[in-house]
């Protein structure tokens, strides 16, 4: 690879030990994807936090050998210092305030948070969620980002126009210290142009909708670049959230193109460019029925957990949760958590959704999720979500029956104490 | 003539380093792309994913042969604790080139290599014998 002067001098140890560590790690991970240079990036979104059980025992010895084993890959420990560019923490495993209703050890969550207060010196904004762009982290069109989270790197790609790969916990705490990430992938813009046509058949409306639009897409272009034609939907964040959380699971979609929709491609030509425009995919009504049956990973009805906010709920989606619960009561074999970003959770708490949905008898969650956590109430056996992603990953993880469905059904079921939902 | 065409009971690919070192074990081959974070358990070195052609099936000491990496930004992570466990693949032969994958194969330090110049789901099955030496770029098949 071709360095900078000022890349080499952080290699040969001339911005200190961290930073040259950082840049080794850069040039192990550049020279492996075979690019030829690193692009300056001053937008950083990973995974820094000490909170899981498997990191305890290595934060015994220090929190700096947190950072060089697991967000450098180096061997020594180094000291850390301040971040080089702005920099993030995505979603953690523990919830600060609800970690006993998670099940989480105490330990662990006081390792959260002395973990937290090192992270923050250094400059790390503790955004704690899976969706920065929720929460003030909106890159603007063009942008050479290092982000980790898939669901946030294909909104970031595809409705804003911003240009990052996923990232992983060692590039982006090597990104982090330098402000240097390999020019490979999505940050060419040569890359970035469909290579997959999906011609969408039938109506696709609500979130929901669009989440098992996303979930056929991913199984039908795994990690390629699709383009659409046939969308009628008004489209909006929390549509395009669930989409692309779904297509970055069943696949590896980390950028599309909807002409009239996003930034980056205004017609089928623009969004092909010099690509040949293959013969279209089609998402009929045949597609979407089994792409929703496929997503049903359960036979029981009777419902111990219904898990809601994945990705991170936008206010929106907490004020919709408020108003379907609004004076019922959530069946007591049933648990319901809503997962929103801390920052929006406030912004709830003043409105009065928190208090409805938590008179209800729901828990409103923030910092984490089931899946990242691995925590869900003990004895579950059958849960229920709203998010094609969760509903992906968490019956593997959890080792659970698990039901998708709308938010709506998802609610009604909550209260009811069973799975009400049919795939229609 | 039909023993010529016969396939050839030891074969030689070559590709491109991605991750230095030699190592050889039995292979084991996926033809679908693994998860790292809620695809695999890290302790065990196995594949969890529903309905995966692995589920269940551990990889750990054996040269893994797949397409690449899908799904969650946590692959590396998994792929790096794979290492710091004890359970990683002795080795990686993989096709499709992605971020998850390379960052996963330099951090989990297995010997990796890319850009066969055969096609490695034809020529090699699970249970065959496999040499990697990254740093030659070479692959030898032992037909089992």
């Amino acid at each position: 690879m071709r360095l900078t002067d000022h890349e080499q001098a952080m290699l040969d140890g001339g911005h200190g030990e961290a930073a040259a560590r950082a840049m080794d790690l850069l040039v192990r991970y550049g020279e492996a994807l075979g690019a030829e240079r690193l692009v300056e990036t001053r937008n950083v979104a990973g995974a820094f936090n000490a909170s899981t059980p498997s990191v305890r025992e290595i934060a015994e010895d220090s929190l700096d050998r947190v950072f060089s084993e697991l967000n450098l890959d180096s061997d020594d420990v180094v000291e850390i210092p301040h971040v080089a560019v702005p920099t993030c923490q995505l979603i953690t495993g523990i919830d600060n305030d609800n970690f006993a209703t998670q099940g989480v050890d105490p330990a662990l969550a006081d390792l959260q948070l002395r973990s937290e207060q090192y992270l923050g010196k250094r400059g790390i904004n503790l955004m704690c969620t899976c969706t920065p762009y929720q929460v003030g982290n909106v890159p603007v069109m063009g942008e050479h980002c290092a982000w980790m989270e898939s669901s946030a790197v294909i909104y970031a790609n595809s409705v804003l126009g911003a240009r990052t790969n996923v990232e992983g916990k060692e590039s982006t705490g090597a990104a982090a210290l330098t402000g240097r990430i390999p020019y490979w992938g999505l940050h060419c813009p040569e890359n970035r142009f469909a290579r997959h046509l999906i011609r969408v058949e039938t109506e696709v409306d609500d979130m929901a909708e669009w989440g098992v639009l996303g979930y056929f897409t991913g199984f039908a272009v795994e990690e390629e670049i699709p383009a659409f034609e046939g969308l009628a939907d008004q489209l909006s964040l929390v549509k395009l959230k669930h989409f692309g959380a779904a297509a970055a699971s069943s696949g590896g979609v980390e950028l599309y193109h909807m002409p009239g929709i996003t930034p980056e491609a205004a017609s089928l030509d623009a969004a092909f460019g010099p690509n040949a425009r293959p013969e279209p995919v089609v998402y009929g009504a045949a597609e979407r029925r089994r792409t929703w049956e496929r997503l049903q990973n359960a036979s029981d009805r009777k419902l111990d957990f219904v898990m809601l906010g994945c990705p991170h709920n936008s206010i929106e989606q907490m004020a919709l949760i408020a108003e379907l619960l609004d004076g019922k009561r959530i069946h007591a074999d049933t648990q319901l958590w809503v997962h929103t970003p801390r920052a929006i959770r406030q912004v709830a708490d003043r409105s009065g959704y928190s208090a409805i949905i938590e008179a209800a008898g729901g828990v409103v969650m923030s910092d984490t999720c089931p899946s990242i956590s691995r925590k869900v109430p003990a004895g579950t056996r059958v849960i229920a979500t709203d998010s094609a992603k969760q509903a992906h990953y968490l019956p593997a993880i959890a080792k659970v029956q698990g039901w998708f469905g709308s938010v709506e059904q998802c609610v009604t079921s909550a209260v009811a104490g069973e799975w009400l939902g049919v795939v229609q | 003539m039909s023993e010529a065409q016969a396939t050839p009971r030891v074969i030689t690919l070559r590709g491109r380093k991605v991750v230095g070192g030699k190592a050889a074990a039995e292979a084991l081959v996926s033809t679908q792309t693994i998860s790292g974070w809620g695809g695999i358990n890290e302790r065990e070195g196995s594949v969890i994913e529903l309905h995966h052609q692995l589920n269940g099936i551990s990889f750990a000491g054996k040269v893994l042969v797949f397409p690449g990496a899908k799904g969650s930004s946590g692959w590396s992570a998994y792929w790096h604790m794979l290492r710091l466990n004890g359970t990683a693949p002795a080795a990686m032969i993989f096709t499709r080139m992605t971020t998850k994958i390379a960052l996963g194969a330099v951090v989990s330090r297995v010997p990796t290599i890319t850009d066969l110049d055969g096609d490695v789901f034809r020529l090699i099955a699970t249970g065959d014998h496999v040499e990697v030496d990254a740093d030659a770029g070479l692959v030898t098949i032992t037909k089992r």
